[in-house]
This record gives structure tokens, C-alpha cells and sequence, in this order.
């Protein structure tokens, strides 16, 4: 199968998943039914539709991040939590809860999207001319401090309620959110993911290491901008909307690579539409479990994924590569 | 066409420095930098490439300046065949040689004059067998061809080449030196540092000998490479005659003793 007609396919596959996001729940919503003046139209305008979009876009944010920061740094491991714009825009996101700033009309997302702005300027300071070690490492150390400042907001969280509120908000999830959301959020990770699909070329060039990669006449700098810049403005709106959905960004480009080859640039689309194909199933799937309550999409995400991720890694191992 | 150097100095951090380098290479013949480890090669090499910026002084290529060219400019010009052999990802080699092709491209597809240079190189350095296997999956010896062809694409005026014998063996090393001579012949410029002082008598068209920073000596073969340079800048014992082709034999004895 040819790129274009396997590139064909997920788009299709995309369009399935967000018409079954749309559709699949503890009621089903038949399509007859989305312009109805009744309660299913209302679940379909009020529900569905933002969650169905949010997915869309957060999943397809996330593979595609996952896919640039694999390539730039070279190491199949890295996903978008590595610059610890997620660690950073869910601090921003938890002190908002615990300050009842999420009361605000956009309280929480202005807070998040703080935290995630804060660490772009700070990576761009530490990593000013250094190449991608000190990039990560930077990021690392951002991610772990982030990390350590949300552990200590919730042990002195006020009541054991506002610790689970916090908590809950940090697993990750795509219920009740409203078009507002998607409206607020959709500018921010549109600009991102479009900074980070002009990356390709430079990505391939990396190919050859930082030094073929210069030779090129790639310039290493402005790549580094782009992409702090790109993920931290997608990424950091994401978390902002949604907590912290992990796995998407390491695993997809796995599984796509698989497909189609390990060229950088020739994996940047299609992350972003096997993402968005991942998320909005997983977050259909969390719906249809039976039972009180949903699971919450970050942890369905990695019980989902990590036992298909060894899958694939056991498959691999028997292959004769 | 000249690639000039002019009272060149470079310091930063740990790398090795370099001061006042003066030195001409010339298109159409096969230049060799030679000197100890920490001598200074790579960093003049990527001086020359327009990776480092000197501290003081000029490189020149032609008329120009290399730092304050156009990046892509400079890249379509000067092709780097950096030390290391380093690649990621398991990308077909005809993938590899096409990242030569960067520099030209505008659109989002290769144009008919990138998929020519890319068959051509490939054509230069017999690696079309294997254009559709993974790079990781080629030997050594196929894979330094495979990223000289990549240099090649790129059809540049100037290949400048950093250790490009390292880890191969003696058959593909003598392969790669005889590709780069070749490009010399058809009037590219050419520029490697080497390590194997063999290599260099029998190769080189011009040599610049470095010595802790600086150029100990430079020009022919038998003028540069003498047994009391060597002596000198390497503390090697060596001897120097001539076969009955004519041809310069070198022989190295053993250290010197002090």
C-alpha cells in the first residue's frame, strides 16, 4: 500500500472515530436525532460534539508533538511530556483548583496556559544555544520540579474534597466540557500543530546528526524555537482543557512507523490523524463501560496501551528485523 | 575557484584552538589536512564548512565570505561529510542520499533535477544494489558509501570530508579514497583529514600539516610529509624513499626515541 492511499485510510478512520464519539455513550445518539428538539439533541449539541472535537484535536496534538520531539531528539522514547510543558501546565491547572480561580470563566485554562507559557520561556532560556541534551535535560528538570510543586499543592489541600477534585482533574478526562472550551482552546493548538508540521525537512536532516544536519543549512536554533514554541502552545492547551492524557504522543508514533517507515518528516500527518483515531476511541470506550461513573481517558489510555504496546514490541522482537 | 584562509583563529570551551591559520586549497585537487589528535583538523574543517565561527579572521570561498552566506546557500556550495558516520532511524539508503538534496528543495515533492543527482550519486558510488534497503542493515563498508553519495547529491563545489576511513576496512577505505579523487579529477575541490599518513602520500594532490593549532607545514606531499616534519609534529621514526614507479614509500619504524 502507497503512503497516499495508507494516509487515505486514517482519515477515514478518523472520520469513523469522531462520528462513533459523536454517537456512543451511556445513550446512543442516531444521527436522525442531532438536530432534534429533545434531549437527544441536546446531549448531541451540548455533550457530544465539544468531547467529540476536544478528542479530535487533543489526540491529534498529541501524536503529532509525540512524532516532532521523537525525531528532533532522535530517541524513540521521548514523548510530549519530556519538556514538561504538561508537568508545568498542570501545575498552572491545580493551583487554579486550589485557589478556586477555576470558578472564574476560564480561570482554570488561563492558569494552565500560565504554566505551560512559564516553561517555554524557561526552556528557551536554559536551552539558549545548548543542542537537544541540554534541551531535555532542562525539560526534565522543569517536569520533575512541576511535578514535586503539584504533589505539595495537594498535601496541603484545605479537605480531602478539593485534594480529589485536584486529583481527578490531573487523570485526565473529556467530560463536561462545553464549546467554550473548544473555542478557547482550539487557536492555541491550531498554531501549534501548524508551527510543528513546518518541521519536517529540518527533522530529516537530523538524520544525519547535528552537525550533517547544519551542513544542510538547517538552522538547529530556530528549530528549537519552533518546537518548544509549537508544542508548548498545543500541548500546554490541551493539558489546559483536558489534564494530563498520556501515552498518545509515545505510542502513536510507534505504530505509524510501522506502516510508514521511519522517515521524520513522512510520519508528521499521519501521528496526528492515528492520535486523534486513538483518542476518540479510547474516549468512546470509556463511555460504554458499564457501570457508575466513566473511567477517567488518561487512565483508559494507558491500560489500553500498554499492553498493545508490548504487543507490538514482542511482535517485533520474532520479526526478522 | 579557492577555498582561502586567513589569519584564522578559533577558541571556544575545550575545543581544540586554532591560531593564525593561513592556508589555500584549491579546486581540482585532493587536499589532505593531517596533525596528531587535538591538533585542530575537525575545527578548521568546520570552519571551513561554515559550522564554527571564527573568533578572527576569514574563510573565503571564491570571492565570498563563508560566515554571513545565506545557510542554504553556503550548503548547495559546500558539502560536509561529517566524522562519525552517524545516522538515526532505519531509512532506506535511497532516502539517506535524497537528504542530500535539502539544500535545493522547495516544494513538498523531490523535482526532476533531485531525483537525477540522487541516481547519479548513487550511480558515482555503485550503491544503486541496495537503494531499497534499510541504512541499518548495510555494512560498514556500503554504508560510508552510502553517506559519500548523500554528499554527492547535493552537488556541491566543495567536499570537504572529516575522517571518512575511520572504522572501514583497508578495501573500503582504499574505496572512499578513490571516490574522492575521482571527484578532485572532475574539478571539485576536495578536502579531508585523515589519520592514515599512507593514505595521504598516495592520495593527496596538497597537504596542510597541523600542529598544535597552528600549520606546521604545507604543500606537496614530498615536501610536507618529510621524515623530519614527522619526526616532529607525530614523534615517529619514519622513512621516506621512492619505488621504481617513482612513487613515495613511507615507512613508519617506530616512535622517537627521546
Amino acid at each position: 500500500m502507497t503512503s497516499r492511499s495508507m494516509t487515505g485510510l486514517l482519515l477515514l478512520l478518523t472520520l469513523v472515530a469522531f462520528l462513533l464519539s459523536l454517537m456512543a455513550g451511556k445513550v446512543w445518539i442516531w444521527p436522525t436525532s442531532w438536530t432534534a428538539d429533545n434531549a437527544d439533541g441536546w446531549i448531541f449539541v451540548e455533550l457530544r460534539l465539544p468531547r467529540a472535537l476536544l478528542g479530535l484535536c487533543i489526540g491529534a496534538v498529541l501524536g503529532l508533538s509525540g512524532a516532532v520531539l521523537q525525531g528532533y531528539l532522535r530517541n524513540p522514547l521521548a514523548d510530549p511530556t519530556v519538556l514538561g510543558v504538561s508537568a508545568s501546565a498542570a501545575l498552572g491547572g491545580v493551583l487554579a483548583i486550589f485557589l478556586g480561580i477555576n470558578l472564574v470563566p476560564f480561570g482554570l485554562f488561563g492558569c494552565a496556559m500560565v504554566g505551560a507559557g512559564a516553561s517555554i520561556l524557561l526552556l528557551l532560556a536554559i536551552a539558549r544555544g545548548g543542542g537537544p541534551i541540554g534541551f531535555i535535560l532542562g525539560g526534565m528538570v522543569l517536569s520533575t520540579l512541576a511535578g514535586a510543586l503539584t504533589a505539595f499543592v495537594i498535601s496541603i489541600a484545605p479537605n480531602p474534597f478539593a485534594a480529589s477534585e485536584i486529583i481527578n482533574w490531573l487523570m485526565g478526562a473529556l467530560t463536561d466540557r462545553l464549546m467554550e472550551d473548544v473555542f478557547t482552546a482550539l487557536p492555541f493548538m491550531v498554531i501549534g500543530a501548524l508551527l510543528l508540521l513546518t518541521t519536517g525537512r529540518a527533522l530529516d536532516a537530523l538524520t544525519l546528526g547535528e552537525n550533517g544536519a547544519k551542513s544542510l543549512g538547517v538552522d538547529l536554533f530556530r528549530l528549537q524555537w519552533i518546537i518548544v514554541l509549537g508544542v508548548g502552545l498545543s500541548v500546554g492547551a490541551s493539558v489546559a482543557v483536558s489534564g494530563v492524557v498520556g501515552f498518545v504522543g509515545l505510542i502513536v508514533p510507534h505504530l505509524i512507523r510501522t506502516f510508514y517507515g521511519e522517515q521524520p518528516s513522512g510520519i508528521l500527518v499521519p501521528s496526528a490523524l492515528g492520535g486523534a483515531i486513538l483518542t476518540l476511541t479510547a474516549d468512546s470506550l470509556v463511555r460504554l463501560i458499564p457501570g457508575p461513573g466513566e473511567m477517567r481517558l488518561g487512565i483508559a489510555m494507558a491500560v489500553l496501551g500498554a499492553p498493545f504496546f508490548l504487543l507490538l514490541l514482542l511482535r517485533y522482537r520474532k520479526g526478522p528485523a | 575557484m579557492t577555498l582561502n584562509i586567513q589569519n584564522l583563529a578559533f577558541t571556544h570551551g575545550s575545543a581544540p584552538t586554532l591560531h593564525e591559520i593561513n592556508a589555500t586549497f584549491e579546486a581540482g585537487r585532493l587536499s589532505v589536512i593531517l596533525g596528531p589528535n587535538g591538533a585542530g583538523k575537525s575545527t578548521l574543517l568546520a570552519c571551513l564548512a561554515g559550522l564554527l565561527k571564527p573568533n578572527k579572521g576569514i574563510a573565503n570561498l571564491g570571492d565570498e565570505r563563508i560566515i554571513g552566506m545565506p545557510a542554504t546557500s553556503r550548503a548547495k556550495r559546500i558539502g560536509l561529510l561529517p566524522q562519525g558516520a552517524e545516522t538515526h532511524w532505519a531509512i532506506t539508503a535511497e532516502a539517506l542520499v535524497a537528504l542530500g538534496r535539502i539544500p535545493h528543495r522547495r516544494g513538498a515533492g523531490p523535482s526532476a533535477d533531485d531525483r537525477r543527482a540522487v541516481s547519479a550519486a548513487m550511480r558515482a558510488t555503485a550503491t544503486e544494489g541496495f537503494a531499497h534497503r534499510p541504512i541499518t542493515q548495510l555494512s560498514g563498508g556500503e554504508r560510508a558509501r552510502v553517506l559519500l553519495a548523500r554528499v554527492l547529491a547535493g552537488e556541491p563545489e566543495w567536499i570537504l570530508a572529516d575522517e571518512p576511513l575511520a572504522n572501514l576496512d583497508p578495501g573500503y577505505q582504499l574505496d572512499i579514497l578513490d571516490l574522492l579523487r575521482h571527484q578532485a579529477r572532475d574539478g571539485k575541490g576536495v578536502v579531508a583529514v585523515l589519520h592514515d599518513l599512507h593514505h595521504a602520500v598516495r592520495f593527496a594532490d596538497h597537504v596542510v600539516l597541523l600542529h598544535q593549532g597552528s600549520v606546521f607545514a604545507q604543500g606537496a606531499v614530498d615536501d610536507v610529509i618529510t621524515a623530519q616534519n614527522l619526526a616532529t609534529v607525530y614523534g615517529i621514526d619514519a622513512l621516506l624513499s621512492k619505488d621504481e614507479e617513482g612513487a613515495t614509500q613511507l615507512l613508519i619504524k617506530g616512535k622517537m626515541r627521546s
